[in-house]
């Protein structure tokens, strides 16, 4: 779990949740934390094309997070850098990954956030380490290890 | 502040292999141990549990402790916490963007359907 993974299964085909994954628009309809506006979303959608994302929280504070595509590959597999821009909150670069899968209700989505850092740990995020954080983690909560 | 990340990815480094995170389970579970108390359970000889243990120290994950002829090594749970922290708020952050997106992606395949038809 030092990278983050998360699953969701849509009742929509890949391409439109490509779509909603790698639009402006799209993103503009999801990007947040709360249920709060995204103010402003763009995005170019190429290798090495940035897009920049700002809203606001139901708190009202505004946050900005911006980055870089690093892997396009429609209706499968976007992979991009990300970071707060400022960094206030986070300084750290991570790398975002979102892979896109047909089944029969539509797509499973595989979304995973890591932290991008030097080669080795990149590697060894690469080898398999995914997941494997959890029942640490309970034990560091003092509770159960959970599902 | 690049330490941070730098501190985080060393964090995640140490917990990559999983006789690292035995130790740390080990050491979770009580007030500290000796090397030799860390080593039992592992099928490995003492250079690499000391290889094993620097790892953790360079992460500050563990300190270690000498008193006469005994190196006691404690776990230090802050790097550990600040691990969590950090993949905890990104989980409430793309945990809810992702079931928006879920939401969003349904309504649009909805419209495509009613265009189909």
């Amino acid at each position: 779990m030092t990278s983050l993974t998360l699953v969701r299964r849509i009742k929509a085909r890949p391409s439109i949740v490509f779509d909603a994954v790698t639009t402006a628009d799209g993103i503009a309809h999801w990007w947040g934390p709360d249920a709060g506006p995204v103010l402003m979303a763009e995005a170019d959608v190429r290798v090495g094309g940035q897009f920049r994302v700002r809203f606001r929280m139901l708190d009202g504070s505004e946050h900005e997070s911006q980055g870089e595509y690093l892997e396009l590959v429609k209706p499968e597999r976007v992979v991009f850098s990300w970071r707060w821009t400022g960094g206030q909150e986070d300084p750290g670069i991570s790398r975002v990954e979102i892979r896109l899968r047909a089944i029969p209700e539509g797509t499973e989505l595989t979304f995973t956030h890591a932290l991008l850092h030097d080669e080795e740990t990149r590697r060894s995020h690469e080898a398999g380490w995914l997941g494997s954080l959890d029942k640490l983690e309970a034990h560091f909560a003092g509770g159960e290890a959970s599902t | 502040m690049v330490n941070y990340q730098e501190r985080l990815g060393r964090t995640f480094f140490a917990l990559v292999d999983p006789t690292r995170r035995a130790m740390l389970a080990r050491l979770e579970r009580s007030d500290g141990a000796s090397i030799s108390e860390l080593a039992r359970p592992f099928a490995i000889g003492l250079p690499a549990v000391l290889k094993h243990l620097d790892v953790l120290t360079d992460a500050g994950l563990i300190i270690r402790a000498k008193s006469g002829r005994t190196v006691t090594v404690r776990l230090r749970p802050q790097p550990m916490r600040e691990a969590m922290d950090w993949l905890r708020r990104y989980e409430r952050f793309w945990s809810s963007s992702l079931d928006r997106l879920t939401a969003y992606a349904e309504s649009m395949e909805a419209e495509a359907r009613k265009k189909e038809r």
